[in-house]
C-alpha cells in the first residue's frame, strides 16, 4: 500500500474526528461543574440566577450527616413539565454535585448519594416549563468520622 | 463489563422504580495519597444514561461530589412488563460500562 502524506493526513483527520465526536455528543456541562460558587453554577447551567422557592419540591437530606463522604439526597417534585433537577452543595469546592436531565417518561423523583466537605446548605433546583424553582436544607456534617 | 452496574427494578402497574449501584472510585482529584503525598488524579463518572427500550429517559450529569460506588434511583412512567431498561455510564477518563435488565 502506498502511503503518501495526503492520504495519511486524511486518515489522521478522520481518526481525530471520530475521537472528538463522543465528547461533543455528551455535552457534559463542564463549566457548571468547574464553577466555584453556587451563583456561577446557576449562571453556567441555566443562564440565570433568579429562582423561586417552591413548596412543590421535596428535598430529602439528613439533618446531620456523620459521614460527609456518603450523604443520601433525594429530590422529588409535583411540578408539571420538569426538565432538570440539579443538586448544589453551597460550601463544596465545586458546588454542583449532580444535574439530572429528565426525558419523556421520567418522573421527577431522583435519589443518589453525595460527598460534602463540611456543614452546608444543599439546594435542589428544579427546572419546570422553562422556569426555575428551588428548595434548600442545611445538612450538618460531623467532621472526623471517628464518632467524635 | 456488565457486572459493575447492578440494577434492581420494581414494576407497579405502569411505573418502574429503578435502583442502580455502580462500582466506581469517584476520585475527586483533591485527595492525596497518604504514602507518597501525591495528589490522586480525578477519576469519576460524568454521565449516566438510562434508556427504556432504547429511548432515552434520563441523563444524569455528575461531578466528583457524587459518592464512591454511586447509588442512583429514579422512576419511569409508562413502563410495562417485558420492557428493556438499560443503564450506562462514561467517566472523565473515557471509561464506560453498561448493563440492562428486562422489567417483569
Amino acid at each position: 500500500m502506498k502511503l503518501n502524506r495526503r492520504t495519511f493526513m486524511k486518515g489522521a483527520a478522520a481518526v481525530t474526528a471520530l475521537m472528538a465526536a463522543p465528547r461533543a455528543l455528551l455535552a457534559w456541562p463542564e463549566k457548571a461543574f468547574k464553577a466555584g460558587s453556587s451563583e456561577e453554577v446557576m449562571q453556567a447551567l441555566f443562564g440565570g440566577t433568579s429562582v423561586t422557592e417552591s413548596d412543590s419540591i421535596v428535598l430529602n437530606a439528613p439533618d446531620i450527616a456523620e459521614n460527609g463522604r456518603v450523604v443520601p439526597i433525594s429530590v422529588s417534585s409535583s411540578l408539571d413539565g420538569v426538565e432538570n433537577i440539579s443538586v448544589i452543595v453551597v460550601e463544596n469546592p465545586s458546588p454542583l454535585a449532580a444535574s439530572f436531565d429528565l426525558g419523556p417518561g421520567a418522573t421527577a423523583d431522583v435519589s443518589t448519594r453525595i460527598k460534602m466537605g463540611k456543614t452546608s446548605n444543599v439546594i435542589a433546583v428544579v427546572k419546570a416549563d422553562g422556569k426555575l424553582y428551588s428548595a434548600q436544607k442545611e445538612v450538618k456534617v460531623t467532621i472526623g468520622g471517628c464518632g467524635g | 463489563m456488565a457486572s459493575d452496574i447492578r440494577i434492581k427494578a420494581k414494576l407497579t402497574v405502569d411505573t418502574a422504580e429503578v435502583k442502580t449501584l455502580m462500582k466506581h472510585n469517584m476520585e475527586t482529584g483533591t485527595r492525596k495519597d497518604k504514602k507518597t503525598g501525591e495528589t490522586v488524579p480525578a477519576h469519576y463518572i460524568t454521565e449516566v444514561k438510562c434508556e427504556l427500550n432504547g429511548k432515552l429517559v434520563m441523563t444524569a450529569n455528575w461531578g466528583p461530589a457524587v459518592s464512591k460506588n454511586p447509588y442512583f434511583a429514579f422512576t419511569v412512567k409508562g413502563a410495562k412488563s417485558g420492557d428493556v431498561l438499560k443503564v450506562s455510564w462514561v467517566d472523565n477518563k473515557g471509561g464506560s460500562s453498561s448493563a440492562e435488565t428486562t422489567l417483569s
